[in-house]
Parts: C-alpha cells; structure tokens; sequence
C-alpha cells in the first residue's frame, strides 16, 4: 500500500480471481463428482465470499468490534441451520417409549406406563 | 442537533469513532439481511434434503448462461464499487460518480438479463401451479416456489441497491463527498457487496446441481 494505486490493483486482482472462482465453479459442476460436487460448489461459494467481505467490503482493515458484529449475522445462522437440520435429519430414528421418566420398573412395550398422579 | 452531515455530531468524540458507529450499524443492519435470507436458504436446504432428485430434475431446467452471466455482471459490480468507495477516499469526485454509474449500468443490465430469463421460464410452465410443466416429480415446484422467491427478492434487492447508488451518483456530482466524509459512499457500497454475495450463493443452489447429468 505504498503507491496511490495499490489498493485499485489489488481490487482489479481480485477481481479476477472472483471470475476464475466462478469460471471453475462452472466447469466443476459439469464433472461428476459425487457428493463433492456440493461440496466444491458450496466451498467457491464461500471463497468468493470471502475475498468481497475481506476486501471489497474492507473488513480485513476494520477493529475487531466490527468483525464480531460481522460474525453475528453468520453465527446466528448456523445455530438456524444446525437445529433445524438436526431435528429434520433425525426424524423417525428417536421414538417416544411412552414411559414417563421417573419409570424405573420393567419396561412393558404392550402396555403403555400411566402417569402417576404427582 | 443541526449539525451539517460532514460535520462532527454532539454525540461523537472524534470522527474516526462517528464512522465506526455508522459501520457498525450497517454491519448489524445486514445481520439481519443474513438472517431474512438465511430463513429461504434454510427451507431450500430443507426441501432439497427431503426431495434431493426432484430438485435436481428442476434445477436442470434453469437456464445456465443467463445464470452465469448474471453472476459475472455482479462480480463486476462489485469491483466498480469497491473502484468508487476508493475514489471517495482520494477526494476524487468525477471518477467517484463514473465509477457509481458505471456500478448503477451494471445493475440495470443484471435486472435486464433476469428479465429475460424470466420471460424464458414462465414460457417453459415453469411458473407453479396447475400449468406447470408436464414431465417432472410434483415436489419439483417447491424448487422452483423458492426459484421464484429467492431471485425475486433478490432482485428487489438489487433495485434498492440502483436506487441508492444513484442517489449516491447524483450527491457525488454535487460534491457533497470528499476524503473526509463519504460515508454514505461506504455503507451504500457495503448493501451492495452484500447484495451480491447472496447471488454468489444463489447461482450454484439454483443453476449447478447435478450439472454433469443434464
């Protein structure tokens, strides 16, 4: 950043490094790669992400105040994601017994436990 | 209280620390902006865990190119106003306001090109409901019930976007920015990028699943 124009080509740099993300994220999904298909789509994605948040939206330059209200926003939403997908992913596989749980006899799959009156 | 918009407010220190203030409020402003998004991506990650073939037979009838020429328009976009916000930091008020039109015309032609490409899909019955194209699992209409809401709302996105930089264009011609004070410059620049790091994830959601097997 000693000349005037440093900051202008480094942005014209990732300029293009954000078009040979999308050029390979293009060609990549025209290759069969399995189930890292979405992951390499996924992982450009956050790439170019990223280098527009770094760099065209100055954050790499701001105090860490900014960079914890930056992470918020994406922090928040991984909690969203996380139990959501963790309910929807895991339905069917937990099944209620019917017991309640101060039961500690035998457990009688026939014959659902009645709740004692507490 | 009447304070120019240059100048110092009462509740200020310093300048520096009136910045930040704006850009903090900007960054949690687009928090939220993350999390309004983050509830559609979040019933796409649902529905394509649940119907993971219908949404790739669906996704197949996205039309790539526009897809793809519409994420290169936005990349673009976003350098010209990373190119503008650096203009204003250099108290360089005529290469500020071309970089914001120039920003501004690629915005238009994104939204012209999404036109199009609209055009195109409600010709294919891709539009849900009891017309939509013959040939593909029901559960395909819920890919393309979010197609048509993400884009959509990013799209009215991307017209607050041209407004605002606009009105950006025009207080640049008056002069009204310089090295010391640009900070409208700044935080509309930051909607923007926001803007189009969205799109960024839209394209392979939308356009790129199971390519290789169109």
């Amino acid at each position: 950043m000693k000349t005037a124009n440093a900051p202008k080509k480094m942005y014209i740099r990732i300029w293009i490094a954000l078009l040979a993300l999308l050029a390979l994220t293009w060609g990549l999904s025209e290759v069969d790669l399995g189930p890292f298909n979405n992951v390499a789509a996924l992982g450009i994605s956050a790439a170019k992400t990223l280098l527009v948040v770094l760099f065209f939206m100055h954050v790499r330059y701001e105090p860490k105040l900014t960079w914890i209200f930056v992470s918020a926003g994406l922090i928040w939403l991984l909690i969203m994601v996380d139990l959501t997908m963790s309910d929807y992913v895991t339905r069917g596989n937990v099944r209620p017994t019917g017991q309640s749980w101060r039961h500690t006899g035998q457990i009688d799959p026939a014959t659902p436990a009645t709740r004692s009156p507490d | 209280m009447n304070n120019p918009p240059t100048a110092l407010q009462d509740q200020f220190v310093e300048m520096p620390q009136q910045k930040e203030a704006a850009t903090l409020g900007m960054w949690t402003f687009l928090a939220t902006e993350v999390l309004f998004f983050g509830a559609m991506f979040m019933s796409y990650i649902t529905y394509r865990t649940a119907y993971p073939r219908a949404f790739a037979l669906a996704s197949h009838h996205t039309i790539l190119l526009f897809g793809t020429i519409n994420t290169a328009i936005l990349l673009t976009s976003s350098l010209t106003m990373a190119l503008a916000v650096q203009a204003a930091k250099e108290s360089n008020s005529r290469w500020l306001f071309r970089f914001l039109v120039a920003t501004v015309l690629f915005g238009v032609a994104f939204l012209g090109v999404k036109g199009l490409e609209y055009h195109q899909d409600i010709a294919d019955h891709l539009w849900p409901g009891p017309h939509f194209k013959s040939g593909l699992p029901p559960e395909a209409q819920i890919f393309w019930v979010l197609y048509w809401i993400m884009t959509g709302v990013h799209a009215l996105h991307v017209t607050v976007g041209i407004v605002l930089l606009s009105i950006m264009a025009l207080m640049a011609r008056r002069q009204k920015f310089s090295g010391a004070y640009y900070t409208p410059v700044e935080n509309s620049g930051l909607y923007w990028h926001f803007v189009d790091v969205i799109w960024i994830f839209l394209y392979p959601l939308l356009y790129l699943i199971h390519r290789y097997a169109a």
